[in-house]
């Protein structure tokens, strides 16, 4: 048995005394409680290793990675964005990094102001007047959304888009099916990507508690349909939830101009790194309306006063919403969130601010539509649908997959494929560009495709 | 004395100037943006947009400064019960953040990726060796999240066999999340008693038990800090009348390296990676909540698995029993690194120092803080585990002080004070969890605390009562917070 570890300073001259006070003979003796069965744990070595040997055993393991970065287009998230070096300083203080959720208010006013900002930022951002302090991930927020809308109506039926991947379907599947909410898609326009406004009216009735669409669509479609769909939502009496990249946002209307009632996104290009999908930050937010602010999931920070109305203060607020105090009755069953990832946001969209936010948001559309156009070739590749796009854009590529390996062979990773997603789709690729692209690596994207296409 | 930072810190949006900017977005070799100004149609453009402007400068103080006005481990102890705050080793950072990381995509090929999946691969084997399962899936974001996942396995496991049970079985000193996910997963919660030693009443779960019993969920140790013994017993129960054993991790640090879930009865156990194996909580997030299971229930994880074939690892989407997708991707990738680099550092060996120091550290300080006048520790005497529930019933029937007075008093000693008001079973409730992390001089410096704030409770009640002082702000008005006409959720909501 070992007897000192750098974690665990009291494995050391003072475990004797403490033994003693315990009135116990050593360590073991402390879990004779625990019905003993042999066992070993033999995937793990024995003994500790250093932190040396630690530093390298896993950067030997990660050096089978090739690392892609920005060549790599594929589409559908996450993406690379650009990160300001000054959100991975701050994030990683200390103070902020090992907190819990702040409890206790009084020593955590920093980290509670944070999040209060974050919340303010989002409301800004999609026009709406209340946010929560973050869900794991965009298709948790719309899922979470689901089960709201059908709290808040008492119905039970959710329309979503047809055009979503299968992933997210899943997800909100997994979320809805337990509590008897049904979901049906309604059809994507084969000419623009849109939900389809007169099929939307075919299926919607009276029994449906909400209808979600996204703008941009997964497919990266602008759809100028968004404010029929609430429309045609709110007259048979259902919620509307409007799914926006934070992004988009310095450009196009926000969700409560469009007339949203919940507001969800996908807050990863926000300043954090792609990580294998691994780094999520669901955005939630809704309008002032006590109906639904009260069936709102997770955490919301509330600015107040101190006890003696001197000072500004921030706390947790709402709680009666939540697990730890209505436990089987409460709006969710989250707890932990995306905290910290929610403050990077914080700064990125701080250091961004409304000129910065705007210009990205503008970048982001001229490198599309440049990409899409500069990509074309007659019916050799060709768009899926015809609009304007947002960063994703999809494309029908004859021999996508021999496609695919001559980009491969390039250095670079090419569009997502579809038509695992969506069959009808067949040779179907969903590529991304961002604002951190140069027009000779989107030149080079393309030139690679046309080469593989054998065209110019 | 402590005193901490205090900054009247406006808020970002009174902060700067207008035309100021945080970040230059001017590079070479850009396509013109002019010539797609037009794209976007009238009926689509945005007007109106109030984000902050403000330089970077402004920005890096304001945050420096509230990060100064936030407790956290590297500031000093924070035993909070059940949350188990270890310290977060900064290699784990490094490696973490490192590009092979942080810029990988998980539309890369699997050829690209093998680091990654390697990784996850290991991971998955050593959790399932720790805990005695058979198969890890690592995508839960959360503990909760991971429940929901357990849950939702449950379900489709009687489904499967045509079975339409409907009931979760849950002890009453269960965390919240317990009921929470099971009802997510369309349970009704039965719940079970806590006997007067601290363990489940065994007599009570054999009247719960019955076909209609899809599950039973345990915390253990319970959230008393209580080895529950006879776990093999009510496994048997649980088991006879055809439902599933599903063990809450939350508590894992108090048996790690030394007992086995999947030894103990249970089907299905998840993981908070951010507890037990020191990944930091970010005040809040993210987490990871992976989840196990015994090898008939393996089918059910969600998609995909990590699979090893001829030395190389590829991801297996092609099992149709599963639940499918619980969140997009793979996991919180970042997260898993953490943990791996933790076990790596720890060995075998280190886990079982681990819990060994940190029930050592609960019992030392139980035994100390048992003779404080005011204080007891409720529910016998049965060695504690990773953390011990004291309630201040005494102290606050006698003086008027309360849980809540006391943990505030606590933090103006530079000493966070623990979980309070939990588990519901306990009157005053005040959770002590001091890890494998903290010092033997800072538990000492808390049974001082607690000595000094008992003597001051009993001279001095409304001075305990005006407590705290010394933290960046006093109490804060929660009744304000959330009242329907004081409620200030944003910015907007404020200024409005």
């Amino acid at each position: 048995m070992i007897n000192t570890h750098p974690y665990i300073p009291n494995a050391s001259s003072v475990t004797k005394e403490m033994l003693r006070v315990v009135g116990v003979r050593g360590l073991d003796d402390l879990f004779v409680d625990i019905p003993s069965f042999p066992f070993e744990i033999d995937e793990l070595l024995p003994e500790p290793i250093g932190e040396s040997g630690v530093k390298r055993i896993v950067e030997e393991t990660l050096s089978k990675n090739k690392v892609y970065g920005t060549k790599c287009f594929a589409g559908g998230g996450p993406w690379f964005h650009f990160i300001p070096s000054a959100v991975r300083h701050i994030i990683s203080r200390g103070e902020f990094l090992t907190s819990y959720t702040p409890y206790q208010a009084e020593v955590s006013q920093g980290i509670l102001q944070a999040f209060f900002e974050f919340q303010s930022l989002i409301c800004e951002l999609y026009d709406m007047e209340v946010a929560n302090a973050s869900m794991y991930d965009l298709s948790t927020a719309v899922a979470e959304s689901a089960l709201l809308c059908a709290r808040v109506t008492g119905r039970k039926k959710i329309i979503i888009p047809a055009c979503l991947p299968w992933e997210r379907k899943s997800v909100i599947a997994n979320y809805t099916e337990p509590q008897g909410v049904l979901i049906e898609e309604a059809p994507y326009s084969k000419e623009n990507g849109g939900v389809d406004l007169e099929r939307l009216k075919e299926v919607i009735d009276d029994d449906v508690a909400g209808v979600y669409v996204e703008n941009p669509s997964f497919l990266g479609m602008i759809d100028n349909g968004v404010k029929g769909i609430v429309e045609i939502s709110h007259d048979s009496g259902a919620l509307a939830v409007v799914g926006c990249d934070p992004l988009s946002l310095g450009v196009l209307k926000p969700p409560g101009e469009l007339g949203a009632d919940v507001a969800v996104g996908n807050g990863q290009p926000l300043g954090i790194a792609p990580a294998m999908g691994g780094n999520t930050l669901g955005i939630m937010a809704c309008r002032e309306d006590p109906g639904i602010v009260r069936q709102m999931p997770g955490r919301i920070v509330g600015m107040t006063k101190t006890a003696d109305g001197r000072r500004r203060g921030y706390v947790l607020a709402l709680s009666t919403r939540e697990q730890h105090i209505r436990r089987e009755k409460a709006t969710s069953n989250i707890c932990t969130n995306q905290a910290l990832l929610a403050v990077a946001a914080t700064i990125y969209l701080s250091m961004m601010g409304r000129t910065g936010l705007a210009s990205i948001s503008r970048k982001i559309i001229a490198n599309t539509e440049y990409a899409k156009d500069r990509m074309r070739m007659d019916e050799l590749i060709e768009p899926i649908f015809q609009g304007i796009n947002f960063r994703d854009f999809a494309m029908t590529i004859k021999g996508a997959d021999d496609v695919d390996g001559k980009i491969r062979e390039k250095g670079m990773v090419g569009g997502r494929n579809l038509s695992e997603d969506f069959p009808e789709m067949k040779d179907g690729r969903l590529f991304a560009v961002t604002e951190v692209h140069t027009k000779k690596e989107i030149d080079e994207l393309t030139s690679s495709i046309h080469e593989a296409l054998g065209g110019a | 004395m402590y005193r901490q930072a205090l900054f009247e810190e406006p808020l970002i949006f009174e902060l700067g100037k207008a035309g100021r900017v945080g970040i230059l977005l001017n590079d070479e070799n850009q396509v013109p943006i002019e010539q797609y100004e037009g794209a976007i149609s009238k009926s689509m453009r945005r007007e109106k947009l109030n984000l902050p402007e403000v330089s970077q400068v402004e920005v890096t103080r304001h945050f420096t400064k509230l990060s100064q006005m936030n407790w956290g481990v590297d500031l000093g102890p924070y035993p909070l019960g059940s949350c188990t705050m270890k310290y977060n080793p900064r290699l784990n950072e490094d490696l973490a953040t490192r590009e092979q990381v942080e810029q990988m995509h998980p539309r890369q090929s699997v050829e690209s990726s093998q680091g990654s999946l390697e990784l996850m691969f290991r991971l998955e084997r050593a959790l399932s060796s720790i805990t005695g399962m058979d198969e890890f899936t690592l995508q839960p974001a959360a503990g909760a999240q991971g429940e929901l996942t357990g849950c939702l396995i449950i379900r489709k496991y009687h489904r499967k066999r045509g079975d339409h049970r409907d009931e979760i079985i849950i002890p009453d000193s269960a965390h919240g999340t317990n009921p929470a996910s099971a009802a997510m997963a369309g349970f009704k919660v039965v719940v079970v008693r806590t006997s007067e030693d601290g363990y489940i009443d065994l007599d009570m779960l054999k009247c719960a038990v019955s076909n209609k019993t899809a599950g039973l969920m345990m915390t253990n140790p319970n959230t008393l800090g209580i080895f529950e013994n006879k776990a093999c017993e009510i496994a048997e129960v649980v088991h006879r009348a055809g439902g599933l054993m599903y063990y809450d991790g939350a508590n894992l640090q108090g048996i790690v390296g030394r007992a086995r879930p999947g030894d103990l009865g249970f089907d299905i156990a998840h993981i908070n990676l951010h507890k037990t194996f020191s990944t930091p909580h970010g005040g809040g997030g993210p987490g990871a909540g992976p989840v196990g299971v015994k090898e008939g229930l393996s089918g059910f994880l969600p998609v995909p698995m990590v699979e090893q074939k001829e030395g190389k690892y590829e991801f297996n989407w092609d099992r149709p029993d599963s639940i499918g997708k619980i969140r997009e991707d793979y996991g919180s990738f970042p997260i898993l690194v953490r943990a791996y680099a933790y076990l790596l550092s720890m060995g075998v060996e280190g886990l079982k120092l681990s819990s060994g120091i940190a029930v050592l550290n609960t019992n030392y300080f139980a035994r100390k803080v048992s003779g404080i006048r005011g204080f007891s520790v409720p529910f016998g005497n049965a060695i504690r585990k990773h953390e011990v529930v004291i309630s201040a019933a005494d102290i606050m029937r006698e003086t008027g002080v309360s849980a809540y007075d006391i943990s505030k008093a606590l933090l103006d000693k530079g000493l966070h004070a623990p979980t309070i008001y939990f588990p519901l079973i306990v009157k005053e409730a005040l959770m002590f969890e001091f890890t494998d992390a903290e010092l033997k001089e800072n538990i000492d410096l808390y049974v001082e605390a607690l000595e000094d704030i008992s003597q001051r409770a009993y001279t001095d009640p409304s001075g305990v009562k005006a407590q705290p002082k010394n933290t960046s702000v006093g109490r804060l008005d929660e009744v304000r917070a959330s009242h329907p006409r004081t409620m200030r959720l944003s910015y907007r909501m404020h200024s409005h």
